[in-house]
């Protein structure tokens, strides 16, 4: 079933990048009249088309792109003038800073708000978590993130408004940098969790094998864990799994308020400007991290629910 | 006795009808929530009536203007209304989320329609294209499109619109999966109805429900991705009000006149909040599965 889904992930892969390459070919403007600037001469753009091999059929051009994936080869970056893989892992740790530690602080949140919810349904802090998850998954990222910025940059002056520092600069200095992007990109997701959480706790909850349990004498705590949040896991790992790949999706907005580095601010940059290569590499980059969360998710599947192991 | 027995469908869809009508409207939050959705509609409609200013007219010498009589929400660094507008903007808003979820449910709903119908090789090919067009994430897809379509009201519906087809494609395969095991489905096929007529008569009908309530709570998804292309540069054109635009405006003037970022953002929080709340009472109300468990 694992070699099942890999295969499948293989193929989706290889469609992403037949995707990704035929937009990028619909996107108008010239990479290399954008590199070089309109003082160009035709010389120079004759020279530069047959140097990164952009005269040529693109069906050419495709095979010979997949054919340096397979060595590890990206291409030249017209942009940055510099190879492709520098360019892309160069931010890659910047994103992934980002993103993960967003991913965890989600979970962990979004996953406890959901418990208190189910657990108090019907009073005033049920109501007031579901109205704040509500409103969380309806807030525009970039717009908190200008109020966080406003807030606590402008105002208050205890958080930097900007840029992101690497750990080598000071530990102090990074997590001040990190702060405010990682809390933002993390908002939209704890609210989803919540809300999934919540909802699938309370199918759980009318559930035979919890009023046995409870009939039994068995503790609420160990109820709520060993039988509620194990069979209420599964739609949320689905959760998971979707909201992680909008989260790689949403750094690009958060890397765009916050002026930072990374991947997401390199994918507007590369499309504006056209460069090709690391526009292809980076989609391409980003479907695979998706595709491993998937197959991830699938994997957890069998780990916490016996049934769909047995099923395999 | 047998006058007093009237069996009829129409008595059955009364009922449904009727359980609709109190599950759906039975929550206030949904009645105020549907009552400032058509107010916002109503507004935007009316715009040219109810504004005192014109929503792109330039007044330099009242640029970054805070609250006041003249000004409700201030003006922005050209000195234009703010207020207008936000009134404005709700027409790029709601052009763009209503007409790209009927474009992408259309399409969305056809192709999985057809993946779980013919089944075979088109199944493969379509779901691998969708599952390829998911792997990347919806905002980059969103400006990738916009790239290549360009900017512009019919762009960006077109952008967000693509975006968002392969949510629609799963669902409805899955539904159509789901309805083809079904005992009366097989009751078609014995009586000799093909393939396309069992899908016509049975399946597609019943794979609406799924797929509207979708489109209803994809309206909030839509606005967002709208505003996001806006924020980034790759939406609406500029002078045209739209919210992400202004957002993105306000950005620069952030300490000088932090209304004209905050109050467009509260706009698209309150429509999208709205749609939400809208989208998930029509899902408690038209979901089979949940009908038991309201009442």
């Amino acid at each position: 079933m694992i070699l099942r889904r890999l295969g499948q992930s293989i193929v989706v892969l290889f469609l992403v990048t037949l995707i990704v390459f035929l937009l990028m070919q619909l996107v108008p403007g010239d990479p290399i009249l954008n590199y070089l600037g309109p003082t160009a001469t035709k010389e120079q753009i004759q020279y530069y088309t047959q140097l990164y091999g952009y005269n040529q059929p693109v069906i050419v051009q495709y095979f010979k792109w997949i054919a340096g994936l397979f060595h590890g080869q990206m291409g030249h970056s017209v942009t940055y003038n510099i190879e492709v893989s520098n360019v892309i892992f160069s931010r890659l740790g910047t994103t992934l800073m980002i993103v993960i530690p967003a991913f965890v602080i989600a979970v962990i949140f979004g996953i406890l708000f959901g418990i208190i919810a189910a657990l108090n349904r019907g009073n005033a802090i049920d109501t007031t978590i579901s109205v704040i998850a509500n409103a969380g998954m309806a807030m525009p990222l970039f717009w908190i993130g200008i109020i966080a910025i406003l807030f606590f940059g402008l105002v208050l002056r205890i958080l930097p408004v900007q840029g992101y520092v690497s750990p080598s600069e000071g530990i102090g200095n990074w997590l001040r940098h990190l702060v405010m992007p990682v809390g933002i990109l993390a908002l939209g997701p704890i609210a989803q969790f919540a809300r999934q959480t919540r909802s699938s706790m309370l199918e759980v909850v009318r559930q035979d094998y919890v009023r046995t349990a409870e009939a039994k004498g068995v503790d609420r705590s160990v109820i709520i864990v060993r039988h509620e949040l194990r069979n209420a896991l599964i739609p949320i790992i689905t959760v998971m799994g979707v909201q992680l790949g909008s989260m790689i999706g949403g750094t690009v907005l958060i890397e765009s308020i916050f002026n930072i580095d990374g991947l997401g601010n390199l994918m507007i940059t590369a499309i504006k400007s056209k460069d090709y290569m690391v526009v292809e590499n980076g989609v391409f980059l980003i479907a695979c991290a998706v595709a491993v969360c998937n197959l991830l998710v699938d994997i957890l599947y069998g780990v916490i629910d016996p049934r769909i192991r047995s099923a395999r | 006795m047998q006058e007093n027995v009237k069996p009829s469908n129409k008595t059955g869809e009364a009922k449904r009808r009727a359980r609709f009508i109190r599950v759906f409207f039975g929550r206030k939050a949904v009645v105020v929530c549907l009552a400032i959705l058509i107010a916002i509609l109503i507004a935007a409609i009316i715009a040219p009536y109810i504004c005192l200013y014109k929503p792109n007219k330039q007044d330099l010498s009242s640029a970054l203007l805070s609250f006041s009589a003249k000004h409700l929400l201030g003006t922005d660094s050209m000195g234009r209304d703010v207020l207008t507008r936000i009134i404005y903007g709700a027409r790029i808003s709601y052009s763009v989320g209503f007409v790209a979820v009927l474009f992408s449910g259309i399409i969305g709903m056809f192709l999985g329609a057809v993946a779980g119908i013919v089944g075979g090789v088109a199944d493969s090919v379509i779901m691998r294209i969708m599952d390829a067009m998911l792997s990347i994430p919806m905002i980059i897809m969103a400006l990738f499109l916009g790239s290549i379509f360009g900017k512009g009201l019919f762009n960006v519906i077109m952008a967000v619109g693509i975006s968002m087809i392969p949510s629609y494609a799963r669902v409805t395969r899955g539904q159509v999966l789901t309805l083809n095991g079904l005992d009366y489905v097989t009751a078609g096929t014995i009586c000799g109805a093909g393939k396309l007529q069992n899908a016509i008569s049975h399946i597609i009908p019943n794979c609406l429900s799924p797929v509207i309530i979708l489109m209803t709570m994809n309206l909030g998804t839509a606005i967002l991705n709208e505003a996001a292309l806006s924020y980034l540069g790759m939406g609406i054109n500029p002078p045209t009000a739209s919210w992400g635009g202004m957002v993105s405006d306000g950005y620069s003037y952030l300490s000088m006149n932090p209304i004209i970022a905050i109050a467009p953002g509260v706009a698209i929080l309150i429509v999208v909040l709205c749609f939400n709340i809208v989208g998930d009472a029509l899902r408690d109300a038209l979901d089979p599965k949940l009908r038991g468990a309201l009442k």
